[in-house]
């Protein structure tokens, strides 16, 4: 019983990570109706710079901060001058696009830090959290910050002027446009937040699965998951997809025989493909309805 | 929330190619093919080597080709295909002792099995979600074939080593040489067997799926058999290709089928042009000639040419080589005038 809640604490605090992650997804997505293959390698280049910055002997929060603004812009930019002229292209398009820059971000961290494995440091220590042995505070640092993102979302899109114009603009762009939104800044603003939500997952993660351009691979994978689980639609549904996802990790490593680390991302593809199969619109999502 | 049902008009998920501009005409086709015949009497054995990597990454290309342009499916996972394709063979000759050229059609079933299967969940998705379901797919390939389970046969993480075969009947012919021609053999048996699916019934109910599902299935289609048809052809050619690839390369590892491999793939198709099928091994010299290029100027530079090549194409050229062969047939026909 022990080792059980044990791993489910474990699995939670795993499952941080990917509500992080699948949170930023779920961004892009709410925003632009596509999935972006490239999140997990811009949350890894971002992670790069904040260690980057402390390596030139900034201080850790000084470092994130400055880390998460500058991936706020970069996700603008990206945005501004790569995506906007494709909004109106096939799918197909815009999938070579996210792949195109999946691969440029993914090869120039490696030219540029090279593809050593670096440490990288934590500010909540690695200290037992509380006295207990089950969860260090370094997890118990990653599901606070989740949880604090989560809620602060949350305020941002119920109560302020920018998040309900957001909101309408993800749901109805014609409609949105006609009272007076300028959309196109809108879907901007979702690619800067998802970047800069991306860049915390990078941060946290990083101490865990160390440093080096290929760190978010499976974490992404997980990502994935997480935001299909919780539905594709639904921001708060990302997040309790993302534990979900950690907690059935966690479990699964533990009680079903070869599956350790070794089937990490077979899993995550079996559980992609069945959630696909038999709820398509995850456990928050809408069904979307398609007309000729 | 769940209640709430949003219809939406979806964007296209791949651009509409007419039947007619998906093949090139005759007689270029006849040059091709003499080109494709004559040069290896005349260059090094590298270069032939490396012509015979063009031919198959061409077929795997083609395959993608298939599906995406033919019935407007994506597919971020034909690595895992055509690495299933790659071990089938490699297992097949070296455990088994089955004789090369025997072991392609069984690589192709196997894996026309593992499509069509595949194609069952896939048949749910669409887009954006069918790309996140092969992208998974193609990225959890790797570590299934690590698995200690499989050892025995997959050779683990070191892989298989595959013997090259000889030319056969007492042929005066280099192993490169030999085979080239049996490449070539395969590939223009699948070409022109591509080319005449398309033309075909089947190939119709492709292109309306891809045009307009809805609209498909009102019209009498079967939906749901074509797509998974669609994603077993495609993979089963990708296998054929795959085997091939491990009688060339004679090696078969797990780290060889990433993720990246995939891209590579569709990357080839976009450049090639989606759905103008000689435009796949356009896409296939693409990717094998460019990595090359870029490694020499610097190490790990080939993932970001990559990339910026791709966004010049999805800017500049839409239709990837397709437009320049579309530009080149005119300004023919203005001389000839």
């Amino acid at each position: 019983m022990e080792l059980f809640t044990n791993q489910i604490l474990a699995g939670i605090s795993t499952g941080a990570i990917y509500a992080c992650l699948a949170l930023a997804v779920v961004m892009i997505y709410q925003a632009i109706d596509h999935l972006n293959f490239a999140q997990g390698e811009m949350a890894m280049f971002s992670t790069f710079i904040s260690w980057q910055l402390m390596q030139w002997g900034l201080p850790y929060w000084v470092a994130f901060v400055l880390t998460i603004a500058f991936s706020f812009a970069g996700g603008i930019a990206i945005e501004r001058v790569l995506f906007k002229p494709l909004a109106k292209a096939p799918i197909l398009t815009n999938v070579a696009g996210f792949i195109a820059l999946y691969s440029i971000i993914n090869s120039s961290a490696g030219l540029i830090w090279d593809f050593t494995i670096k440490q990288y440091p934590t500010p909540f220590g690695s200290a037992p959290f509380l006295g207990s042995q089950l969860i260090s505070t370094h997890q118990a640092g990653m599901i606070g910050v989740t949880l604090l993102l989560l809620l602060a979302l949350y305020f941002f899109f119920q109560y302020t002027r920018v998040g309900l114009a957001m909101r309408a603009a993800a749901s109805l762009p014609e409609s949105a446009r006609l009272v007076g939104i300028n959309t196109s800044w809108m879907i901007a603003l979702g690619w800067g937040m998802a970047a800069a939500i991306g860049a915390i997952a990078g941060i946290l993660i990083a101490p865990v699965v160390f440093l080096e351009p290929n760190m978010m691979l499976g974490t992404l994978i997980y990502g994935f998951a997480a935001a299909v689980l919780g539905g594709l639609t639904s921001p708060f549904g990302a997040v309790v997809g993302g534990f979900l996802v950690g907690i059935f990790e966690n479990l699964a490593g533990t009680y079903i025989p070869y599956a350790g680390n070794e089937l990490k991302l077979p899993i995550a593809l079996a559980l992609i493909v069945s959630i696909l199969v038999v709820k398509p619109a995850g456990l928050f999502g809408r069904h979307i309805v398609k007309r000729v | 929330m769940s209640a709430v049902e949003d219809v939406a008009t979806q964007a296209a998920a791949v651009e509409a190619v007419p039947k007619r501009a998906m093949t090139l005409g005759t007689g270029t086709s006849l040059v091709v093919l003499t080109l494709l015949l004559v040069v290896p009497l005349f260059v090094k054995n590298f270069i032939i080597f490396q012509m015979t990597m063009l031919l198959i990454y061409g077929v795997a290309v083609l395959a993608l080709n298939i599906l995406t342009g033919g019935s407007g499916q994506f597919s971020l996972g034909q690595s895992a295909f055509y690495a299933i394709g790659a071990y089938t063979s490699a297992i097949l000759m070296e455990q088994y002792d089955v004789n090369y050229a025997l072991t392609l059609p069984v690589a192709g079933l196997v894996c026309f099995g593992a499509g069509f299967l595949f194609g069952q969940p896939a048949l749910r998705l669409s887009g954006v979600y069918l790309a996140l379901a092969t992208f998974a797919l193609a990225t959890a390939m790797p570590q299934l074939l690590k698995l200690g389970y499989f050892e025995k046969w997959t050779g683990g993480v070191q892989g298989l080593v595959v013997t090259k075969p000889d030319a056969p009947f007492g042929l005066h012919m280099s192993q490169d040489v030999w085979l080239y021609y049996f490449t070539l053999v395969i590939t223009v048996a699948i070409y022109v067997f591509s080319v005449n699916l398309l033309r075909s019934r089947s190939g119709r109910a492709f292109m309306a799926i891809r045009d307009n599902e809805i609209a498909a299935s009102a019209m009498g289609v079967n939906v749901a058999l074509y797509k998974t048809l669609a994603f077993g052809v495609s993979a089963g050619i990708t296998g054929v290709a795959g085997g091939l690839g491990a009688i060339a390369v004679q090696f078969v590892a797990p780290d060889s089928y990433t993720i990246q491999f995939a891209i590579a793939l569709f990357l080839g198709m976009v450049v090639g042009g989606v759905g103008w099928l000689p435009g796949s091994f356009i896409g296939s010299a693409f990717i094998i000639f460019v990595p090359n290029i870029a490694e020499n100027i610097s190490k790990g530079l080939s993932g970001a040419v990559f990339g910026v090549l791709l966004f010049l194409v999805i800017f500049l050229l839409p239709h990837g080589a397709r437009q320049i062969a579309i530009v080149g047939q005119q300004l023919l026909a203005r001389l000839r005038r």
